[in-house]
């Protein structure tokens, strides 16, 4: 797989995040050598080996069903650059 | 114990086009919230209606460096979906994330189970009329975070976002397309809606977004469905489209009716369906591409690295299993066999299980289809017409027993027995002493019926000459003999004592 330069732009834009023009040539350059690291590590023979997903011997922690926390509107509303009747305000958005 | 009833598989829905018919393919992906105290992966409250953003854990927020922690009884209810539906449970299972962007989204990612769900293959037996039901499979079943809700018309300029819902644990139902028409889309949902009412599972509270359906529609021609059912080969069928986020029966209905219709003018004119998502508009009673989604639909899914595999063990599971209710379809069946109900009338009464237990305490040792009759006709009538719930009725079934066994024992006569389910419904107290004391008892003693009769023979020869010549006139002296007994006679008796006056 090779990433070209309008798929780094489509990828930076799916994430939101802003990319000058000139900087995309340098980025798909650089997706490219992390893929073609991962492509390296696909070489390796795998067959049967169950995948590890982590590297101590746990279980997924689970909490019980009771309500331990909210009531903090103040503070999750605090660092919103906009904040109205309890809401976060954001710039309209309809389909 | 028979499990559900014999049935036959419904006809298809057959839409005619300009030029030919056809027919209808629907598969439908179910988001049902899963009925918990606290959400999916916090320990904020799940309640509806709270004050904006006060059910907000910082998880929810997404406040940097957070963890979410899996709430285990959202997975125990997940299973338990699972076994209701007669469904496999995947011991192990796994999230993603599921990576776009909307401000009411504010990890960037919804937490889901794309590649492991917890549950796999299971089946909805959908009743369309007595006799007649679709088997409709089920694909799967997994865990996933419900979004926060924007609120667009507070604001000329802005929308408000309110996370209160966001990290809800919702359970996304993905049916197989083995829906063949609108109606039974409707049945479909409101089959799963029973079942998962009675599990526990989720409120099923369309109008509160508890149950919502994306609906994908496909047209074919006739015979082309059956090849996909034989190969399981999807190119036997049309291209789909997928209708976003409906909660209401009738607009799924009248979506899928239209949007079929736009499909065939589309092939019929020569041209070719693109997949692609739309919504439904009920007030122009059309659908609309929504191109804005496309682009942004590249979820770019990858195993979530803040959580481990779910492992849950069989015991666990079996455990569950054991704890499980008796299902509509169960339900449905043993009230056929047990109290000798036509299918109609079980239907009626196992709609939901406050019905259901309403019924049985009435039918209790008592003449199970004379219970049904009163439970379906007069108690729901009576219900309907006040707005009330089987849950609110001022009749308890202890009192609506006392009146079936008044009746069955001949003491009042049916009409008696209306007018006395009145008085109860709306003054309460004890059947048997207000039929006492208000000397509501039926008179099955002859010798006063007789009387009765002897007189209003003696009153009216005229009448006595004419129904000797037509014997139909005979029920003019039923009539008067009930009314000069204020209704109480055994109208049995009356009937049997006027025939043999007037025949001596």
């Amino acid at each position: 797989m090779s990433i070209d330069i309008e798929t780094a732009r489509k990828v930076a834009h799916l994430a939101r995040i802003k990319v000058e023009e000139d900087r995309l040539p340098a980025l798909a350059h650089e997706f490219n050598d992390i893929l073609g690291f991962i492509e390296q590590l696909n070489e390796v023979d795998v067959e049967g080996v169950e995948p590890m997903t982590s590297v101590t011997p746990m279980r997924l922690k689970r909490r019980v069903d009771e309500v331990t926390d909210g009531n903090q509107q103040e503070k999750v509303l605090k660092n919103a650059p906009d904040a109205r009747e309890g809401f976060f305000a954001v710039p309209k958005v309809v389909e | 114990m028979l499990d559900h009833i014999a049935y036959e598989a419904p006809a298809p829905k057959v839409i005619a086009g300009a030029k030919e018919d056809w027919e209808l393919v629907i598969g439908m992906e179910v988001h049902a919230q899963v009925s918990s105290n606290a959400k999916l992966f916090s320990g904020a409250s799940t309640q509806f209606g709270a004050e904006p953003n006060s059910n907000v854990a910082f998880v929810d927020a997404a406040m940097p460096g957070m963890l979410p922690v899996i709430n285990e009884y959202c997975v125990e209810q997940a299973v338990r979906t699972g076994l209701g539906l007669k469904a496999e449970i995947n011991l192990v299972s796994a999230f993603d994330r599921k990576n776009y962007f909307y401000p009411d989204l504010p990890q960037g990612y919804q937490i889901s189970q794309l590649y492991h769900p917890i549950v796999g293959e299971g089946e909805v037996i959908v009743d369309m009329s007595p006799g007649v039901a679709r088997l409709v499979r089920v694909e799967r079943i997994h865990l996933e975070q419900d979004a926060g809700k924007s609120i667009h018309d507070m604001d000329p300029n802005m929308s408000f976002v309110d996370l209160n819902r966001t990290g809800v644990a919702l359970m996304e139902i993905v049916s197989r397309p083995d829906i063949r028409g609108p109606e039974e889309a409707a049945a479909y949902l409101t089959k799963l809606r029973q079942i998962l009412r009675y599990l526990g599972t989720c409120d099923g509270n369309m109008q509160e977004g508890s149950m919502r359906a994306d609906v994908n529609i496909s047209i074919c021609r006739p015979g082309q469905y059956e090849k996909y059912m034989e190969t399981q080969d999807f190119s036997h069928l049309g291209t789909r489209c997928e209708i976003k986020n409906m909660n209401s029966m009738r607009f799924i209905q009248q979506a899928i009716d239209v949007e079929a219709r736009r499909q065939i003018a589309i092939v019929e004119d020569g041209g070719t369906v693109t997949q692609e998502t739309r919504l439904y508009d009920p007030d122009k009673n059309e659908t609309r591409s929504m191109r804005s989604k496309e682009e942004a639909h590249d979820y770019r899914y990858f195993p979530c690295p803040d959580l481990l595999p779910l492992e849950i063990e069989q015991g666990w599971v079996d455990d569950i299993a054991a704890g499980l209710p008796e299902l509509p379809d169960a339900k449905k069946a043993r009230f056929m066999g047990d109290f000798n109900l036509s299918e109609y009338d079980a239907s009626v009464l196992t709609a939901d299980t406050a019905s259901a237990s309403y019924f049985e305490a009435v039918a209790e040792g008592r003449d199970g289809k004379l219970a049904a009759n009163w439970v379906i006709n007069e108690l729901f009538g009576r219900l309907k017409k006040e707005d009330h719930d089987i849950t609110e009725s001022p009749v308890s079934p202890a009192q609506l027993g006392g009146i079936i066994a008044l009746i069955s024992s001949d003491a009042i006569s049916g009409k008696i027995a209306k007018e006395l389910f009145e008085i109860v419904y709306t003054e309460g107290g004890d059947p048997a002493e207000i039929v006492e004391a208000r000397g509501m008892k039926q008179v099955t003693d002859t010798g006063a019926i007789e009387a009765a009769v002897d007189q209003i023979i003696a009153d009216n020869p005229a009448q006595v000459e004419k129904a000797r010549e037509n014997p139909k006139l005979a029920g003019w002296f039923v009539g008067q003999v009930m009314k000069a007994t204020g209704g109480k006679a055994n109208p049995k008796a009356v009937n049997e004592l006027v025939a043999k006056k007037l025949a001596q």
